[in-house]
């Protein structure tokens, strides 16, 4: 009796322990049913190079390139922004900040981390998108900058976490063996701690970005999403995600709409694995 | 002051700025909706049904939907996370499939968060016909926190000392039992930790129920899990951009207690995971 009960609980216990490939299978296979119907109506070539999106035109025009534009323009703000601040933090944090005040430091990143991107999306609304507008004199602040800004405060808290993991773990005898050659403390993390760790940190970066990339509230807040390929930063952009959100509503099932919301899915989901893969290889380079 | 000492102050100086830089706005952001929210919070907007086109009254079916969605989400998440983290921690070998679960794991926690919301849609809400309800929502949720859940309470498992384990197999347990009885019982603040900010995640998240629970304007409770509801996170997000003419008063109130519930429940993780360090035996 005790044996067969063990036995169900051992069994249980592995399928359980193979629950997250089942979903990420289950989630490909989902996502790819509802997608791959979309090539009906339009070629890939034209559905990934395609400069309109027209979902609800007669016919409809389903090419992805603005909001791909999109993304990467808000993607790329938020990188200039949120790699040097979120390492140069994750350095401080790591080596400078006395022990004090360290905990208190990375408390404040995780309450970052913890604010729900609708309500960033809602602050950066109604405090970062006038300012944006009044100081460039924009007609609206909703423009690519402003979502790269608040993008770029969702990114640190993943690039200072890890980043300081990276640094936290390098060897203490590399730092004493760069001290007891007379390196200061500064010379030593930029010539000693930063190369040592700079796998952690490339991942950190990457992770940072995957996150951005994938984010929709706040961006669909405060993009102004207008489908047509920006040609500043300083103009109004519509994002991959943003796209989903803001038409899934409205698009009708089974629709050739419902099918490309479906395959820009399949694209960010793509992203997102190999961004995810990568960022792991280069963690486990490390050890 | 010599050359090198000049470089590592300006050098410090900087990483401090940077520090500043993004610690600076989080505080200004608290401390801004908590200002302009909390005028707004009294026992009325926290209790009635939202009138005047949302433009009055109050949050309270949002807040429970809220409630309802997260509450849903973990009964499903913690005892597939747990179980998969006990998989991971105590059974796995190093052998490739157990480096598969853990890429699958990496890769499940970086999906973002609207692919959540299409995959609910197509398998919950279409495929097996549950429709725009509590049920798709939570499972939906539920799969979207279930990374969170796993790694907390696998690094949970994992720091109980292997010497407890030997023990209770020593003294004729069998492997069940000693999990059960023994590892189990020294994880669970850990296990709570990862379970709260779980909830903490699932609370705040607005683009996987976009399309398979939250309702644009629903004044009444849910009466079974086939019901859609209105949700906190949703509801912020209408009122902000979807309906003209909102009181700022509202949108600040409403954002103050997502943001509150949110903080509270990271709060309470953080304390917990505070004092089980500290008292560690080992």
């Amino acid at each position: 009796m005790r044996k067969l009960k063990e036995f169900i609980i051992d069994k249980l216990i592995f399928i359980c322990g193979l629950a997250s490939i089942f979903f990420v299978i289950l989630i490909f296979l989902f996502l790819s049913k509802e997608a791959l119907a979309v090539f009906k109506y339009v070629s890939p070539v034209d559905f990934l190079a395609g400069k309109r999106w027209y979902p609800i035109s007669e016919p409809a025009q389903l090419g992805i390139l603005p909001l791909i534009f999109g993304s990467l323009m808000v993607t790329l703000g938020a990188a200039i922004i949120s790699i040097p601040i979120g390492i140069a933090c994750a350095v401080y944090i790591s080596e400078v900040a006395p022990s004090g005040i360290k905990e208190f430091l990375k408390a404040g990143i995780e309450l970052l981390a913890a604010i729900p991107s609708v309500v960033l999306g809602f602050i950066g609304m109604v405090t970062l998108v006038p300012w944006v507008k009044r100081i460039f004199g924009l007609p609206t602040g909703l423009t690519a900058l402003s979502g790269s800004i608040i993008l770029a405060f969702m990114a640190m808290p993943t690039i200072v976490s890890i980043a300081e993991d990276a640094l936290y773990s390098v060897p203490k005898n590399y730092k004493e063996g760069a001290f007891a050659l007379g390196a200061t403390h500064w010379q030593t993390i930029y010539r000693v701690l930063l190369p040592a760790a700079s796998s952690g940190i490339v991942a950190a970066v990457m992770l940072g970005i995957g996150r951005v990339i994938g984010e929709t509230m706040a961006v669909m807040m405060i993009t102004g999403n207008a489908a047509v390929i920006p040609h500043s930063i300083l103009v109004p952009v519509r994002t991959l995600t943003a796209t989903i959100a803001a038409e899934m509503g409205e698009a009708v099932v089974g629709s050739e709409h419902y099918f490309a919301l479906f395959a820009i899915g399949i694209v960010l989901f793509i992203i997102s694995f190999i961004i995810n893969v990568s960022a792991d290889l280069f963690l486990h380079k490390r050890s | 002051m010599s050359n090198t000492q000049r470089s590592q102050k300006i050098a410090f100086f900087f990483l401090f700025l940077a520090t500043l830089l993004i610690l600076v706005p989080v505080g200004l952001i608290v401390v801004v909706i908590v200002q302009k929210g909390l005028p707004a919070i009294n026992w009325q907007f926290l209790s009635d049904i939202p009138r005047q086109g949302m433009r009055a009254g109050g949050i309270f079916p949002a807040i429970i939907g809220t409630f309802y969605l997260v509450f849903g989400a973990i009964l499903f998440a913690l005892p597939i996370g747990l179980l998969a983290a006990i998989y991971l921690s105590e059974y796995a070998g190093n052998n490739p499939l157990n480096r598969i679960i853990k890429l699958a794991i990496v890769n499940l926690a970086g999906v973002p968060s609207v692919v959540y919301g299409l995959f609910g849609l197509a398998l919950f809400v279409v495929f097996l016909r549950f429709g725009a309800s509590i049920l798709s929502g939570s499972l939906t949720l539920g799969i979207m926190i279930l990374p969170i859940i796993i790694t907390t309470a696998r690094e949970a498992l994992e720091s109980v000392p292997q010497s407890f384990r030997e023990v209770s197999l020593s003294l004729g347990a069998s492997k069940w039992q000693t999990i059960r009885h023994i590892v189990l019982p020294n994880a669970i603040p850990g296990i709570l930790t990862g379970t709260i900010l779980g909830l903490g995640r699932a609370a705040g998240e607005t683009a996987p129920i976009l399309f398979t629970v939250a309702a644009f304007y629903l004044p009444r409770l849910p009466k079974s899990i086939f019901d859609q509801v209105m949700a906190l996170p949703y509801h912020l997000y209408v009122i902000s951009t979807q309906v003209p003419n909102v009181e700022e008063k509202i949108r600040y109130g409403t954002a103050l207690v997502l943001l509150s519930l949110v903080l509270f429940m990271n709060l309470v993780a953080i304390i917990i995971r505070y004092n089980f360090r500290k008292r560690k035996k080992w």
